[in-house]
């Protein structure tokens, strides 16, 4: 038992949380105190204490990661989530794998950003660094783990406890309170996926992004300095609209890549939980903008900076709190935070309402209404849509908050989801997404030019038209006859053509301001590629027989999807396809095994090889142990096409956690489309295949015979010692035969065995599953030199596939990609800017 | 009127869009005779259920069939009003399906039986409570 380790843990723990509030109290001090003494030493102590935090903070993270990767599994957090077998990456993952371990991800970089903020801005350091610091104490409690004596109330949850006391009803533990488990449950295998290695990292970075300006904006409010505050934190909601927005891509591109929905979206709650502050972002940096340029639309910006982050709290209180267990996909632990999380989210609630209420007719605004030609209201009217476009998927997403809410009052009526939510959602957002695209062409040209309603008509003439071209055409070409569907291409390209006209001036005059025309040019791109690749998505996976591949499945299913024997080709969106077998993959490498290559053994993940293999760029020798990922079976596919051949290797996983066997997709990526093909139906492992009837014949060593006609050799007949792993006896013999046999694709080997034990005779066969062969050694014939083999056949294997067209899917992952290097530019010309001020010394 | 006003009124009106449209499009929790009430009266919108399965004394489940087709399978439900009802459900059973602690089922009457679309279970877990859907 390591218990130092746990104890250090846990001292970091509660060391991060009390520097924290210290920290909090000191800038507290530092911001109210008049002394300029007293003020400069409440703030180095406000500082130490912070870097006292995010030391501890740090101390968390290596004490939990030792505790993980030196599978110490007497903690809980280790045998939860990982086990011995996973490489030193996937341990990585483990660590936020649970909830606890998210919060520190978070906390993390919470930590990091405050040394930023401390080291680069000292005018806003005590007043912003206050709210930060309590900000951080409060997610801090949240992984504190003391119970409160006499109330029975815990707080927090720690990554630090014991198995032991996690599990404390369990019986092993009565009897033997210093029992420690040998292996660890393991990580998830469906997370075990370089982009659940990345995406979770961005993802809380943007979070973390999300309380900067947060709380500069509340330490504006506070010092009564109520327009300063927006220019430091304007580049911080630059950098988090683009790193959150790339977190919430990767995600996206995950389910995409690696469940078998068939799309990148689903409109679960915990995706809903990071797009809704996302758009909101969005919608504050716009009004943030426009308020350093014209200052108007101040008070649009206090309340949206501030929405944000209540925002990313009330996600986090709806995916951990337990509020959805009876509506999501996702499966929540409820690890009895909720009281907690609900406080967290109230007190930043109601604490900003209070103050932006009592300074609220103090901060400045403009009586002179905004022209209808002026970008300020163009400009706005933008804000408002991404706002409603958010408010919407909150309202439906909030329907369980809002039922228990019902419930708690006494109303009877039980509210559930909608049970369509895709439709649900996308009905409204369709027509959003249409607005934003119109708004973000028109937008921008007043955004450069002072305009009337002449030069606007004669500036969108062009894009506009083109538009209207392109899309007219692109209507006709791709038969899109659904009006919706169309306006949302057509809103697509006027917005790109539009942008890409302003670029154009731009990268002529000053390139460093073209951020907003990228930005809008990627957006314009992401909605084309919604559209296609969402809307006309297709099953070409069609079963063209004319025969149902069985009778128990559905007439649909029978419609959409293809039965593949293997070698037998078939023809699918014009590709010549072909099943080529059973693949397994090396744990540690790349690369694929063909399951007939090898023997399995009574650990799933080990296999030892049959001949001498090339897998990837390794060599393996005949008899050696390959570690696979035992779990996942891949199924080989062929695609051909004149003389280019493509392969696909859709997945199939058994994963109890998530309901039995997963499959994932592969995607074959054209320009045009990607073909997503997973399998649908795949041979029954438990079941026991019909084979035909036992044909004998006898064959001399390097003899040919035919097997379910393929050509087939005895290559040698050996002694061996042990079968198995099982040590053999004096009188007990067993040889092993090895045959050869030559398929369409390539040589297999069958390696049957003849064993005499304890003077009973005993007969393992060896199964070529690709030829759907099984070879006995039946006896040997010592006077005549001669070997007698059993033959039986049986039905080749086959998949049942089912695979997707999704054309221009490519032109959506351009358009987000170029969306974030638009934020990357507009980023880094804030930050230049704010360089200069600080050396004017303004900041 | 200024045009900040029409505006508001505006986002007014789209954001009680919204809320109404929600309220319509939602879901209900209900017994199982509510639901049959409501589909004999002719609303066949899917509507979600709560309730646990149907056990004998000793707490052993009673009242799963295998379908005929051996991909799907029925049950005897009983909702939180204590009304029990046949399910049946065109997949095969969801695993740790009989360990459920409690079963909501997402579906709509077919005649005399209730057919659910999909199941979500909540599952007593080692030490903590997790919910694994189907």
């Amino acid at each position: 038992m390591h218990y130092f380790i746990g104890d250090l843990g846990h001292l970091f723990v509660i060391t991060s949380f009390i520097s924290a509030l210290i920290a909090s109290f000191a800038y507290l001090k530092a911001t109210t105190v008049l002394d300029l003494v007293k003020q400069e030493a409440w703030r180095s102590n406000g500082k130490v204490s912070f870097y006292l935090h995010a030391a501890s903070v740090l101390g968390i993270c290596v004490t939990l990661f030792v505790i993980i990767s030196n599978h110490y599994f007497e903690y809980h957090y280790a045998y939860n989530y990982s086990d011995k077998k996973l490489p030193t990456y996937y341990l990585i993952s483990t660590f936020w794998n649970g909830q606890e371990g998210s919060f520190l991800l978070w906390m993390f970089w919470h930590a990091v950003l405050g040394i930023i903020i401390i080291l680069t801005n000292k005018f806003w350091e005590a007043p912003v660094m206050t709210v930060f610091s309590l900000v951080q104490a409060f997610l801090a409690s949240m992984i504190l783990g003391v119970v409160i004596p006499g109330l029975e109330f815990k707080i927090g949850s720690s990554p630090f406890i014991l198995l032991r006391e996690a599990m404390h009803d369990a019986p092993i533990f009565k009897a033997q309170p210093e029992f420690i488990p040998k292996d660890g449950q393991g990580l998830n295998p469906l997370l075990q996926n370089y982009w659940m290695v990345i995406h979770p990292p961005t993802l809380f970075l943007g979070f973390a992004l999300t309380v900067v300006p947060f709380s500069y904006c509340i330490a504006g409010l506070w010092l009564k300095k109520y327009s300063d505050w927006i220019r430091p934190a304007l580049p911080w909601t630059l950098i988090g609209c683009g790193v959150l927005g790339l977190g919430i891509l990767m995600g996206g591109y995950w389910a995409y890549e690696t469940l078998n929905f068939g799309g990148y979206w689903n409109w679960d709650p915990v995706e809903n939980a990071v797009y809704v502050p996302w758009l909101i972002l969005v919608a504050s940096l716009h009004t943030m903008i426009t308020y350093k340029n014209s200052e108007t639309a101040l008070k649009a910006s206090i309340i949206l900076v501030i929405s944000v982050f209540i925002g990313i709290l009330y996600s986090t209180f709806l995916t951990r709190s337990g509020i959805l267990g009876e509506s999501s996909v996702h499966s929540f632990t409820d690890l009895g935070l909720s009281g907690q999380l609900l406080m967290y989210l109230l007190v930043f609630l109601i604490g900003s309402i209070v103050i932006s209420a009592i300074r609220w007719k103090q901060i400045p605004f403009t009586e002179k209404e905004a022209s209808t030609y002026s970008r300020e209201f163009w400009i706005f009217i933008g804000a408002t849509t991404l706002c409603l476009m958010g408010f919407q998927v909150l309202a439906g997403t909030s329907i369980p908050v809002v039922n228990t809410i019902l419930s708690n009052l006494g109303f009877e009526k039980k509210l559930a989801p909608p049970t369509d939510a895709v439709a649900f959602y996308s009905k409204f957002q369709i027509w959003f997404a249409i607005a934003v695209g119109i708004l973000s062409a028109v937008g921008q040209f007043f955004w450069w030019k002072k305009i009337d309603r002449k030069v606007l008509m004669n500036q969108l003439f062009i894009p506009a038209t083109a538009a209207l071209l392109v899309s007219l055409l692109a209507v006709n070409i791709f038969k899109v006859f659904n009006l919706s569907y169309a306006l949302m291409m057509l809103a697509g390209f006027f917005t790109v053509f539009a942008n890409a006209k302003i670029l154009f001036g731009l990268l002529k005059s000053s390139p460093s301001l073209s951020g907003g025309a990228i930005a809008h040019i990627g957006v314009g791109l992401m909605l084309i590629g919604v559209m296609f690749s969402a809307g006309y998505s297709r099953v070409v996976s069609l079963n063209n027989t004319g025969l149902q591949i069985s009778k128990e499945f559905s007439e649909e299913f029978n419609r959409d999807n293809l039965l593949l024997f293997i070698h037998e080709p078939r023809t699918m969106w014009g590709f010549e396809i072909e099943y080529l077998g059973e693949r397994l993959e090396p744990r540690y490498h790349s690369g694929f095994i063909r399951t007939s290559d090898v023997h399995e053994t009574e650990d799933q993940n080990l296999v030892v090889a049959k001949r001498e293999l090339k897998v990837g760029s390794k060599k393996y020798n005949q008899n050696d142990t390959i570690v696979v990922q035992g779990e996942n079976t891949f199924f080989e596919i062929e695609l051909r096409k004149g003389d280019k051949k493509y392969k696909l290797f859709p997945r199939a996983q058994i994963n109890p956690e998530m309901g039995g066997l997963l499959a994932s997709p592969d995607i074959y990526r054209a320009v045009t489309a990607d073909l997503y093909t997973h399998v649908s139906s795949v041979m029954d492992p438990s079941e026991e295949a019909e084979w035909s009837k036992l044909e004998e014949m006898k064959v001399k060593q390097a003899q040919e015979f035919f097997a379910n006609d393929y050509v087939g050799i005895l290559e040698s007949v050996d002694r061996i010692y042990n079968v198995f792993g099982l040590e053999l006896g004096d009188q007990d013999v067993a040889v092993k035969a090895r045959v050869r046999i030559q398929g369409e694709k390539g040589d297999y080997i069958a390696e049957p065995i003849f064993l005499i034990r304890d003077k009973m005779v005993g007969r393992i066969p060896d199964e070529i599953s690709d030829l759907g062969v099984r070879i006995t050694l039946m006896n040997i014939h010592p006077e005549t030199n001669e070997f007698s083999l059993g033959i039986n056949t049986r039905q080749k294997d086959w998949v049942v596939i089912k695979a997707m067209e999704k054309p221009f899917i490519n032109v959506l992952w351009i358009g987000t990609l170029v969306l974030m290097v638009g934020f990357g530019v507009a980023a880094t010309r804030r930050i230049r800017e704010f360089k200069k001020m600080k050396a004017k010394g303004l900041e | 009127m200024k045009k900040s006003h029409i505006f508001l009124l505006i986002v007014i009106a789209v954001a009680i869009g919204i809320i109404v449209s929600t309220a319509d499009d939602a879901s209900t929790y209900v017994g199982f005779s509510e639901a049959w009430a409501m589909s004999t009266a002719g609303n066949k919108k899917e509507i979600h259920v709560v309730g646990q399965l149907k056990k004998d004394p000793n707490g052993h489940i009673i009242g799963i069939k295998e379908g005929e087709d051996r991909v799907s399978f029925s049950f005897t439900m009983v909702d939180d009003e204590g009304k029990e009802q046949e399910v049946t459900y065109n997949q095969p059973m969801p695993p740790d399906f009989t360990r459920s602690e409690k079963v909501v089922v997402i579906g709509s009457y077919k005649g005399d039986v209730f057919h659910a679309s999909k199941i979500i279970l909540k599952c007593p877990s080692k030490y903590q409570e997790e919910t694994i859907n189907v």
